[in-house]
């Protein structure tokens, strides 16, 4: 029996179909698992991981690992929400920008002015501006990742710009708005579909950030974040399973998320995604 | 010529930092007097009950709140560009004292933990680009790319739990010791509550340099003078040395620069979960007790940082490729 050997193609698809289904999986037991799973047990409390409860269970009795599920559950809808938004930003801006080059100037110092305060600092000041909780962190992701996928999009935009084609469109007495939605967004639909995946992880691990210094998801939501600075209280007296696994699952899920976002990159644009890392 | 090609650079470099900040502290002051935030409230805290109305509003036209907020606004910048940036609320002293107080032992952190990960970043990923497709350079990628995912905080937490819970080697929190006037602290004390800190925030920076060393790397391995080295018998550290160190090391060195955006993001989080005494800790108390003050000073303050980092990298990327300088310098 021979090996079975796959070329770069096979192996792409295959890279995108698993990360999916584990995603999946993650997402939709997170979705499923119902409110009974989170409640207090006083017969469980601090118990260390073992098979009923593989990821231990914290000072009120409560799954530990319930909780993780449904806080990745919650960190996918908040990354949803806020990549989206993001790119949805990111595309109008793009768009602007096509139009002249006063604009393009304008789009081009927005985003030099976004990227100039530290992301996190920015982030601290809109969900303060908002006053934290759910709006204040889905506003704040949305409005602070933009910028990056911004400029790849203007660098795309540019190019088609100069493509002999747009030239005659231009020639021919067509309208830059004719032109920004016959010729220019077509060609970024890709860039920005592949440009929100890779927002994603990004998005999540802000989120965390964000709602482990206390200003994001209010503290009775079972988000990671919170779940990472309840157990700091704990780490001193040893429980380590508090910390441990909630942020080794989020980890996983932002490495497939990448990796997602990777490789569709790859398959889709093949001659950009093996020159890039 | 070339002088006067210089001062021409720098002066449109302070031009742009001051327009910079001046977006920067409209941006924020909107921001920050939109928030519902009530910072008399938070001021006060738990005794709100025992203030009367007639105190609050003491309290607001002291602090001038009853003001509209362009006025505000223009009073507080009016006081910046004297060099007073308001009294803290929380720590009830000028909010420039706490801050260059604050800023120095970030400092301390945030420079060692950018030498470190820029060194092991350098190194892992030139060890990475010589070994293409080897398992070495698989495993540093691998590396690389689950450590770009790994939330900050968590490591800090799980390095706190391997070396000061369950080893015992390194203390738990605070950048001193408890029930110890600070300036009795021993150097030695203070490193001790460095180390975990620095780490935390070096492993977090490997990730982004070595890769763009790797790739660099490997970029110029791939070119026409390579081949002809190798076609001499060049091989391994020589050519290496010969060719490829110059090539990329520079180009490293302004990626690293331009990434004290993420740099100061890391100590926030660093600092919170060692809790130590750092700006960035100071910004996320002003911002969780509506210390208005405060916050905007941090804001203007890491602005200059980042500005610093990005205008260090693009002067770099002048020095090393002609072609840019004759763009636009």
């Amino acid at each position: 029996m021979g090996r079975i050997t796959w070329n770069l193609r096979q192996r792409t698809l295959g890279m995108i179909i698993f990360s999916l289904l584990l995603l999946l999986g993650m997402i939709v037991t997170g979705i499923v698992i119902g409110d009974d799973k989170l409640a207090i047990n006083p017969d469980a409390m601090n118990q260390e991981p073992s098979l009923d409860h593989l990821f231990g269970t914290d000072w009120l009795g409560r799954d530990m690992l319930a909780r993780t599920l449904k806080g990745l559950a919650l960190s996918f809808f908040v990354g949803l929400l806020a990549a989206s938004s993001s790119a949805m930003i990111a595309l109008t801006f793009t768009l602007i920008a096509s139009w002249n080059r006063a604009l393009d100037r304008i789009v081009t110092w927005l985003i030099d002015l976004f990227l100039s305060v530290p992301h996190l600092v920015l982030l601290l000041l809109i969900s303060f501006a908002i006053g934290g909780g759910f709006k204040g962190v889905v506003i704040g992701l949305a409005l602070t990742h933009w910028p990056s996928l911004t400029r790849i999009l203007r660098a795309e935009m540019l190019q088609v710009k100069t493509a002999h084609y747009v030239h005659l469109s231009k020639q021919l007495g067509k309208t830059p708005i004719w032109i920004a939605r016959r010729h220019i967004l077509p060609h970024l639909l890709p860039q920005l579909f592949i440009g929100f995946l890779l927002l994603f992880p990004h998005a999540i691990l802000h989120e965390a950030a964000i709602s482990f210094l206390g200003f994001g998801l209010p503290a009775e939501q079972p988000s990671i974040g919170i779940i990472l600075s309840e157990s700091m209280r704990y780490l001193s007296t040893g429980k380590w399973w508090l910390a441990v696994f909630p942020g080794l699952s989020l980890l996983l899920m932002v490495l497939l998320f990448d990796t997602l976002g990777q490789h569709i990159r790859k398959w889709v644009d093949p001659f950009h995604g093996q020159k890039g890392v | 010529m070339r002088f006067k090609k210089a001062i021409r650079y720098i002066i449109g470099k302070l031009i742009k930092l001051a327009v910079l900040l001046l977006a920067v502290s409209i941006l924020s002051f909107i921001l920050v007097s939109n928030s519902p935030v009530d910072p008399i409230q938070s001021y006060i805290g738990a005794d709100m009950t025992r203030v009367s109305p007639e105190q609050r509003q003491s309290i607001a036209e002291y602090w001038g709140l009853h003001e509209p907020p362009v006025q505000r606004f223009l009073h507080w910048g009016k006081n910046l560009l004297q060099g007073d940036m308001g009294t803290s609320l929380i720590y009830r002293s000028p909010v420039s004292s706490i801050i260059a107080e604050r800023f120095v032992a970030s400092l301390a952190l945030m420079s060692l933990a950018w030498v470190l990960s820029g060194l092991f970043g350098f190194l892992l990923g030139i060890i990475a680009g010589m070994k293409e497709g080897t398992w070495i350079d698989k495993i540093i990628k691998g590396y690389c790319f689950t450590l770009a995912s790994t939330p900050a905080f968590w490591l800090g937490l799980v390095l706190l739990i391997l070396f000061s819970v369950w080893l015992g080697w390194l203390p738990i929190g605070l950048s001193t010791p408890a029930g110890i006037l600070a300036d009795e602290v021993s150097l030695l004390e203070r490193i001790r509550h460095l180390i975990l800190p620095v780490l935390t925030l070096s492993i977090v920076g490997v990730p982004h340099i070595a890769l763009h060393t790797r790739q660099k790397l490997i970029e110029v391995l791939n070119s026409e003078y390579v081949r002809f080295a190798k076609a001499k018998g060049e091989l391994g550290f020589t050519l290496l040395w010969n060719h490829g160190l110059r090539n990329i090391s520079l180009p490293a060195i302004s990626v690293h620069f331009a990434s004290f955006g993420e740099l100061f993001g890391g100590a926030v989080l660093a600092e919170q979960v060692f809790s130590y005494p750092g700006l960035g800790q100071a910004v996320v108390q002003a911002g969780l007790s509506g210390d208005v003050p405060l916050l905007l000073g941090i804001a203007l303050c890491s602005t200059i940082f980042v500005f610093i980092g990005n205008s260090i990298a693009d002067i770099l990327y002048k020095a090393i490729d002609p072609r840019m300088r004759r763009g636009d310098l």
